[in-house]
């Protein structure tokens, strides 16, 4: 009998299966038992999350929680850290986008991988990627969370440098894994100090917690001693760092734009489904706690708005197609940041950015999805990313041409494709917390958003061919890559429809103990602001790169632009700078220091006992050196010594 | 029966020994049969009997062995003159290590196959080596761990000076000179011991039922600890490591990182803080002090080194460092993830040693900076030294992981200041850990492949079955974490007891 319990355990084991027999058996044989293998197992669990997710919106369990399975995991003294599935409307829709993503993605890779030494590896780590990613979602508690985050970040690691032979694949892996590392350490800790004062790894007891009742109590932190309520909010902050670097928030963002080095569908798995969005879905998954921590939500919203903003400009310089397509990643992700950020007004809580944000997770994954699978079909056809030798795709690619054209228009928010109906609730969300900056850059964001994409879809598919291969007409649209474009070109132009009254009735972050704002701004011209905004900067995009004046080799020239520009163009030299500080600071630095103190002052002091006791010993060595005189004259002198001047006993 | 087949643990590497002493040593594979045939016999009895002890716990404990609950318990009086007796017994923390031991010594026999040098000798001290850490886990009786415990330092002293590379005789001096001036340390607190518990008897069991002098302990405790840390290489008596693992032949170097550092790790918690139990609730959250050193600076170290042994050597330095935070936290969690990390740390150094060991006779360099790409023409060995650092860098799936999360969470409840600050740094550096990991297994393994390596060979089935053995272990602790974690409460229970007993 097919119940949700058996559902729940397809979702996992057979992505888990996949791995393990693609990875142990598989790998070696043959490429198309593997790829048979990744796609009908993640299939199946996608067909198996749509099947429970209709079931769970349908049998009137929604909105509520459930666990449908928990096994004890480790016991640590009185609390545990179980591995489980936890159902709400949250998880049932991460997991049916992770499942539906994973499944189109390994579709997709069977042509994009055609001709791979290590094709059968490939499908062994994406889908270990997707276990991951479910698991985390489905996560009952903060330690099984960090488990499924860290074997996130290594699949990952393993997939952006699947080229390993590529220097530039191997070094953008090691930064993302040792970036999220990073943040994930803070993490760690915060989960170490958060189940200490709380004495629970659980989502429902840390959702379920007053800060009041542990303010009488104090928490020695090592270097200052704070009140447990204190602990908590600081926990909190600590918590968010680990979604801070693995949704790759300002300052934290390099690494995404870098693993762009890997294979092109690990970049559209890891923008969508898996990776990123695990931070947005961390705070999400932990509101109610977070909003009980008001400051935390409130350095949310910045970090979320700043990176929206900043990516966004940076994307408008870009000429890789990738590059263009991981910023506008970073600044969807501030978005979704900051919506849940903008939930905090004053001392009060307003739930309408948790929905918005959640609702952006859900049709960002698709359109976003499409489009790096759109990027990587162009890049197969004419062999590089580079936007300067592209240009004139449209008759060649006609599918694809108009997938894009219906991914772009849902990412610039024009109705009524899907990404106008989350991003607008997510514009709506700041005004009416009153949150007018924010609110401002948003609007802003939305028209730098639209100018990028239509830049990107205008050098890209417009004008004329710019490369030799397209001229010549070796160009052609391969069916295993286009067909998943095409079938995720419906949810970018539907699900926010279909989603938006789904989403409003069901998606809340539960009870919150903290007060809840009451009245709401009304704003009925938002939506009108926003799409005037989007056609302006359309209109801008046109006349810039694909009207009849547009000089397209200028624009594409960066080299005799202003400062200002360069300097965006190089990404405001984040990559140079982190490169410094690990250089000079960490491993010219500390290390050099720490490797300073074992070689010369401990090795010194070492040598320096060793030399001691050989001279102790050099010392005695004499008076066993066998030499006869020597004795016999120490004997005569101690004779004489003990006579004269001692009356010992003897 | 159980108790028969537990004692002939170390009885067989000795006999084993004895058996190979007529055979000339030019019947070289004959003698390396019996060594392999004598090293998987033990490595499935010990099994076995991890599974007895395993099957009997919550059953009655021998009224002598309690409050441990120790299985399989002999005691036979050994020298009268003055009163040490035969005494060993399995509890669920010996007998996992027994079990580690086992595991790590079967993988030395196998990867020294084409060891240079007179084999039969070699084998010989492998198998007396085993002999004497088997020793030191068995025996509940002070005089025999002693005699155990110093048996094992002679033995690396001969491996290393006669088999090893590069600085072997300064490597070797270096190591068992240090080991010898911790064991004096131990010696000393041993007479100590003896004398001020008024009860004339070595038995582990017996004396930790005596509450010592307050004055007493708080001397003999820092000396014993401190002695037993030398071999666990606890900050500042760490130097004796990288020196004496770069020397050491691949299969030494994995029994001293594997489970010889874990013998002084073993006997901090089993006799020092087992026995002194009111000076190390005084003395620990001080001690932690070192791991400063030990968990934060040494993967830095490591950072900085690009000889392979180096940097594993460092990385076992602060793996080991993490041991200590354990027991420094003197709560069962972290008590429990400190005998977790033992076992931990030794089926991954152990696959370390044994990839770099395969790789280096391959390639004939140690340096990362002269190698690359391999993973393309080895994979296999690739893969084996990648999960290992991926245990190394405390990846969930792998034992690593399971073993410092506890350390951290028992850690935290330590509520000193420096405990704190030190767990703090600690959970803080594992980006560090990381960092090394990765640096080294990317420079060694990817990028480009040079000329010289092309005609490099995968494994052969010998090393894939210790690469695949190895990583099982690391896995299987990693996956299934529940029943080995509630197996070792059972003999972390009584130590605690000990520890939380109202003293004087």
């Amino acid at each position: 009998m097919i119940n949700d319990v058996t559902l729940s355990y397809l979702i996992f084991i057979l992505p888990l299966l996949s791995f393990v027999v693609n990875g142990l058996f598989l790998c070696r044989k043959s490429d198309k038992a593997a790829a048979a293998m990744g796609i009908s197992a993640n299939g199946i669990a996608a067909i198996s999350a749509i099947i429970l997710a209709v079931h769970y919106f349908t049998s009137g369990l929604a909105p509520q929680k459930a666990i449908l399975f928990e096994h004890e995991f480790i016991p640590f003294g009185n609390f545990l850290a179980n591995i489980g599935c936890l159902i709400d409307p949250l998880s049932i829709m991460m997991l049916v986008v992770v499942t539906f993503i994973s499944f189109m993605v390994n579709i997709y890779s069977v042509g994009y991988m055609r001709g791979d030494r290590a094709t059968g590896r490939f499908f062994a780590l994406l889908s270990l990627f997707s276990f991951s990613m479910l698991g985390l979602v489905a996560a009952t508690n903060l330690f099984q969370m960090f488990i499924f985050w860290e074997l996130v970040g290594v699949s990952s690691y393993l997939l952006i440098g699947f080229w390993y032979h590529k220097p530039s694949a191997v070094s953008a892996s090691k930064q993302a894994f040792i970036l999220t590392r990073f943040a994930d350490s803070f993490f760690l800790l915060g989960i170490v100090l958060v189940s200490y004062v709380v004495q629970s790894f659980d989502f429902a007891t840390l959702n379920d917690l007053t800060l009041s009742s542990f303010k009488a109590e104090t928490i020695d932190l090592g270097l200052l001693v704070v009140s447990k309520a204190d602990a908590l909010i600081l926990g909190s902050v600590l918590i968010f760092t680990g979604g801070w670097g693995k949704s790759a928030m300002f300052p934290m963002h390099i690494w995404l734009p870098n693993a762009m080095e890997g294979p092109t569908p690990v970049s559209s798995i890891i923008h969508s489904a898996t990776m990123v969005v695990a931070g947005v879905y961390l705070v999400a998954r932990l509101f109610p706690f977070f909003a009980i921590c008001g400051s935390t939500l409130t350095l949310i919203m910045i970090v979320g708005a700043f990176t929206m903003v900043f990516a966004a400009v940076i994307a408008c310089t870009q000429k890789d197609i990738k590059r263009i397509l991981a910023y506008s990643t970073l600044s969807q992700l501030g978005y979704m940041m900051f919506a849940l950020g903008v939930c905090q007004v004053g001392q009060t809580i307003v739930t309408t950015g948790w929905t918005a944000s959640t609702f952006h997770i859900f049709t960002h994954a698709f359109f976003k999805c499409s489009l790096f699978l759109i990027a990587g079909s162009l890049i197969h056809q004419v062999h590089t990313n580079d936007l300067d030798a592209m240009g004139g795709l449209r008759k060649k690619m006609p599918w694809t041409y108009w997938c894009t054209l219906i991914s772009i228009l849902a990412i610039s928010g024009i109705p009524p494709f899907s990404g106008f109906f989350s991003k607008d609730e997510i514009i709506l969300a700041a005004f009416q917390g009153h949150h007018y900056v924010v609110f401002g850059l948003a609007l802003l964001t939305s028209g730098l958003t639209t100018f990028y994409m239509f830049r990107l879809f205008f050098l890209a598919f417009h004008g004329e061919p710019r490369h030799e291969g397209v001229k010549a007409g070796h160009v052609h649209e391969d069916f295993a890559m286009t067909l998943p474009i095409v079938i995720l070109a419906i949810p970018a132009l539907l699900s926010g429809i279909a989603g938006k009254s789904l989403f409003a009735a069901f998606f809340v972050p539960g009870k919150i103990h903290a007060p809840q704002l009451v009245k709401l701004a009304e704003a009925s011209w938002i939506p009108f602001a926003a799409v005037a905004i989007a056609i302006i900067a359309l209109a801008l995009a046109w006349f810039f790169y694909a009207s009849p004046k547009a000089r397209i080799a200028k624009a594409l020239d960066e080299s005799n632009r202003s400062g200002i520009y360069k300097t965006v163009y190089h990404k405001f030299y984040f990559d140079e700078m982190y490169y410094a500080v690990v250089r000079q600071f960490v491993i010219g630095g500390v290390a050099r220091v720490a490797r300073f103190i074992e070689d010369y002052i401990v090795g010194t002091l070492v040598n320096f006992s060793v030399w001691f006791i050989h001279k102790l010993g050099d010392l005695v060595r004499v008076a066993q050196g066998g030499y006869l005189p020597f004795y016999l004259g120490t004997l005569i002198v101690g004779v004489l010594l003990w006579r004269f001047l001692g009356n010992l006993p003897l | 029966m159980d108790t028969i087949l537990f004692n002939l643990i170390w009885i067989i590497p000795l006999l084993t020994v004895l058996v190979c002493v007529p055979i000339s040593a030019n019947h070289g594979k004959l003698l390396k049969t019996i060594h392999a045939t004598s090293a998987t016999f033990v490595l499935f009895l010990v099994c076995f009997l991890v599974y007895r002890v395993y099957a009997l716990s919550g059953a009655p404990v021998d009224e002598n062995a309690a409050p441990l609950f120790l299985r399989f318990f002999t005691n036979i009086p050994w020298i009268s003159l003055f009163n040490a007796h035969y005494i060993v017994g399995a509890d669920a923390l010996n007998i996992l290590l027994l079990a580690l031991t086992s595991f790590i010594v079967w993988a030395g026999v196998l990867v020294s196959w084409n060891i240079k040098g007179n084999q039969k000798v070699f084998f010989a001290l492998i198998q007396l080596l085993a002999t004497s850490v088997y020793g030191v886990y068995m025996s509940m009786d002070l005089v025999l761990f002693f005699v155990f415990y110093e048996m094992e330092a002679l033995c690396m002293y001969l491996m290393i000076a006669c088999y090893g590379s590069g600085r072997r005789d300064y490597g070797g001096k270096k190591l068992t000179l240090t080991l010898a001036f911790g064991s004096s340390m131990i010696l000393a607190t041993l007479f100590g011991l003896y004398f001020e518990s008024g009860i004339n008897s070595w038995s582990i069991v017996e004396l930790s039922k005596v509450v010592l002098p307050m004055d007493f302990q708080m001397w003999a405790f820092p000396l014993m600890f401190m002695g037993f840390a030398v071999s666990s290489s606890l900050f500042p008596f760490h130097f004796w490591s990288p020196d004496g693992h770069s020397a050491a032949p691949t299969a030494v170097s994995m029994l001293a990182a594997g489970v010889m550092m874990k013998m002084g790790a073993y006997g901090c918690l089993r006799v020092a803080m087992f026995l002194m139990p009111e000076a190390a609730k005084i003395w620990l959250p001080y001690v932690v002090a070192l791991l400063i050193f030990n968990v934060v600076l040494g993967p830095f170290i490591a950072l900085r080194h690009k000889d392979l042994k180096y940097i594993t050597a460092y990385s076992s330095i602060s793996h080991l460092g993490l041991i200590f935070l354990g027991l420094a936290a003197l709560t069962p969690v972290g008590l429990r993830g400190a005998s977790l990390q033992m076992i931990s740390h030794g089926f991954l150094t152990g696959l370390f040693f044994a990839t770099i060991g395969m790789i280096y006779e391959r390639t004939h360099t140690r340096d990362i900076t002269e190698m690359g790409g391999i993973m393309r023409k080895m994979p296999f060995l690739g893969v084996g030294f990648v999960l290992a650092g991926f245990a190394g860098l405390g990846l969930p799936g792998f034992s690593g992981f399971i073993a410092e999360s506890n350390i951290f969470i028992g850690a935290f409840q330590q509520e000193s200041t420096l405990t704190r600050i030190v767990t703090i740094l600690a959970i803080l550096s594992v980006t560090t850990t990381a960092v090394y990991i990765l640096q080294t297994a990317n420079r060694m393994l990817h990028g480009p492949l040079p000329q010289k390596y092309e005609s490099l060979t995968d494994g052969c089935f010998r090393e894939k079955l210790v690469i695949v053995v190895l990583a099982a272990c690391l896995l299987f602790i990693g996956l299934c974490p529940t029943w080995i974690s509630e197996f070792l409460d059972q003999s972390i229970a009584p130590i605690f007891d000990n520890i939380s007993r109202v003293g004087r």
